[in-house]
């Protein structure tokens, strides 16, 4: 019995060392990767907050005063905007699809998700001029509807703060239902049969149920289109006609006209704290929802 | 005494080395442009022309601008030679003491107006920035002033105009009255109140110059504040499109010998070949740029019908005036923050 005992101890401590090896052996190695990633990625971000507080007399507060232009304000503005507003135009349109997605049968589904992954293998580039194409004074969409007679001048959707949103939403569209089908997917339909067995009616079920499991699949894509959205360069470039002034362009106009290196890195590393802080509060916001739908 | 030999003999080989490795460095120069079918017409104009005269091989490199010059120098070992810049773009690197000051043989030559040169640059060609209109919105009466570009009611349609206050200010200001002469230093005030009469019918603030061509040629704005090569090629393309040289704005791009350059006054031997009026001619044989040199226009080298279409022939270059690089040096930052204000109010 004691010996038994013993032999247990000894198990388990060879189990507790052989856990050790087997974790030292994952970290060497995912030691590379963590190099490179601590190089590529973290030694240019020090460097460029390093670069935003320094100029060729030493410790500088100039390159954030000059933040202070109105101009910024109003480009800060409009990127939260759009990142807003995409975000929301995403959920709208990606909750139904996706929940459609999931309760078709697995042949169908991957037809539906394949629709909705072929405009995400295209170029980003692509995609956008073929919006100009379709949206512009002379484009599809306009000649369509002064043809059926809904319009009698053609409408300006394009080169302003529609245009731009339209783009964006088309683009970051995958990115919130990806993570909203696996989601659902992963939901157990018995769930649902409990709650209508226990008297709930769909709309409730669907609520009470269906909505706060999926909770974290919204989340996830939330977050994702959100924060790319914040950082958009190529879209608003071409389809705001030039008056929607994203943070990103900002920081190219920075670089291009001025070729201030400083004043590039304030705006960078304005945008990651904005960013970040977003971040935090997010989780803090979807963890107090998830609790509180646990709760229930 | 057979060490010592040998150790002379040493020392003489290691002296010719040095001296041809010093003697082939000379014939190394490298120039750096804008790249594609410029440079390529650059190389056909005038690199070959230099490489031949001097005997000297030309190592080719791009830019895409002020900021490389500035990281080259301040590297403290810059590897280019002579570098293309646009107008204002060598104003500035002058202002900072980036540059070489140009020999007096450049300096001294005959053609260039005062305008087109500073203590460290010179201009070598010639472009501007033009009223273009679509004949098929405007079949009669055509623009022909920047006064009738911000007449929407005489010339009804949507505008496009450059994202900057280059160009855009000098516009405005003409457009109220200004005489091209008077324009410097740009009384800014003005310029951004006549701007704002027009603001809501500009369609489109373009950034680059292929967005401008494209919202001609796709009839989305009806008139456009372009440069004349632009507009000249989607003319050709098929596009109902027209310029005039009526007020335009003259734009040149210009050489600098980045500072502590390692060949500079090969450098300057070079400038000085490609500035002079028979070798300056040759550039619009194969492009739609003009030469800097007004001379340029009296060698025959360039055929007539070509010249009339180009910005700095002489007739077309009384119609308009040159952008003051200087002014544009001094007050691109902060008259570009107000614009940017501007666009997004």
């Amino acid at each position: 019995m004691r010996d038994a005992e013993s032999g247990f101890r000894l198990n388990e401590a060879s189990l507790v060392k052989q856990a050790f090896a087997e974790q030292l052996k994952l970290l060497s190695l995912s030691f590379p990767a963590l190099l490179l990633v601590g190089f590529i990625v973290l030694a240019p971000i020090a460097w460029l907050s390093w670069l935003s507080f320094v100029d060729a007399d030493g410790f500088t507060l100039a390159n954030y005063e000059r933040l202070l232009n109105p101009s910024y304000g109003l480009t800060l503005s409009t990127t939260f905007q759009l990142a807003f507003l995409v975000t929301a135009i995403c959920v709208l349109l990606g909750y139904p699809l996706a929940y459609i997605a999931a309760q078709l049968s697995a042949g169908a589904a991957r037809i539906m998700l394949l629709c909705v992954l072929f405009p995400f293998w295209t170029s980003l580039l692509v995609r956008t001029y073929a919006w100009l194409v379709l949206l512009q004074k002379r484009g599809q969409i306009n000649t369509w509807l002064q043809d059926w007679g809904f319009t009698d001048a053609p409408l300006r959707l394009v080169y302003n703060f529609t245009g731009t949103a339209i783009g964006m939403v088309h683009i970051m569209l995958p990115f919130m239902i990806l993570p909203l089908y696996a989601a659902m997917k992963s939901i157990d339909e018995n769930y649902m049969r409990a709650a209508a067995n226990l008297g709930a009616s769909p709309t409730q079920a669907f609520w009470q149920i269906h909505v706060p499991l999926s909770l974290p699949g919204l989340g996830a894509g939330v977050m994702v289109v959100f924060v790319l959205s914040l950082g958009f360069y190529v879209t608003p470039d071409l389809l705001g006609g030039g008056r929607v002034m994203m943070w990103s362009m900002q920081i190219e106009r920075s670089l291009s006209v001025y070729s201030d290196w400083g004043a590039a890195s304030a705006l960078g590393v304005v945008l990651l704290v904005i960013t970040l802080a977003m971040l935090w509060l997010f989780s803090r916001l979807t963890g107090v929802v998830g609790a509180a739908a646990g709760g229930k | 005494m057979k060490i010592r030999s040998r150790g002379v003999s040493l020392v003489v080989a290691l002296a010719l080395t040095a001296l041809t490795t010093e003697a082939y460095a000379e014939q190394t120069l490298t120039i750096a442009s804008w790249g594609g079918a410029y440079q390529d017409a650059q190389r056909e104009a005038w690199f070959n022309v230099v490489a031949k005269e001097l005997g000297i091989t030309i190592k080719e490199d791009t830019t895409s601008g002020i900021a490389d010059v500035r990281t080259q120098v301040a590297s403290g070992k810059p590897t280019w030679d002579l570098v293309q810049q646009g107008n204002y773009s060598c104003a500035i690197l002058d202002k900072e003491g980036l540059v070489e000051p140009l020999s007096d043989a450049i300096q001294n030559m005959e053609g260039f107006k005062p305008s087109m040169k500073g203590k460290g640059w010179i201009s070598n060609l010639v472009y501007a920035n033009v009223i273009a209109w679509n004949d098929k919105t405007y079949p009669d009466q055509k623009p022909q002033t920047w006064a009738d570009f911000f007449d929407t009611k005489k010339f009804p349609g949507s505008r496009s105009m450059r994202r900057s206050p280059v160009y855009d200010l000098e516009a405005a200001l003409l457009a109220d009255g200004v005489p091209m002469d008077k324009l410097y230093p740009l009384d800014a005030d003005r310029a951004f109140a006549k701007l704002k009469t027009l603001q809501d019918d500009v369609a489109v603030w373009w950034s680059s110059g292929a967005q401008s061509a494209q919202v001609m040629q796709d009839g989305e704005v009806d008139m456009s504040s372009v440069w004349n090569g632009r507009a000249e090629t989607i003319a050709k393309a098929g596009a109902p499109v027209s310029i005039t040289f009526n007020q335009q704005m003259l734009l040149t791009d210009c050489w600098v010998v980045p500072k502590g350059a390692p060949h500079k006054d090969l450098a300057m031997k070079a400038i000085e070949i490609m500035s002079r009026p028979e070798v300056q001619a040759r550039i619009a044989l194969y492009i739609n740029y003009g030469p800097a040199n007004s001379k340029a226009f009296d060698t025959g080298v360039i055929p007539e019908e070509t010249a009339k279409k180009l910005p700095s022939y002489p007739d077309n270059l009384a119609k308009g005036f040159i952008l003051d690089a200087n002014y544009w040096a001094d007050h691109l930052d902060e008259l570009t923050q107000r614009f940017d204000l501007f666009i997004q109010q």
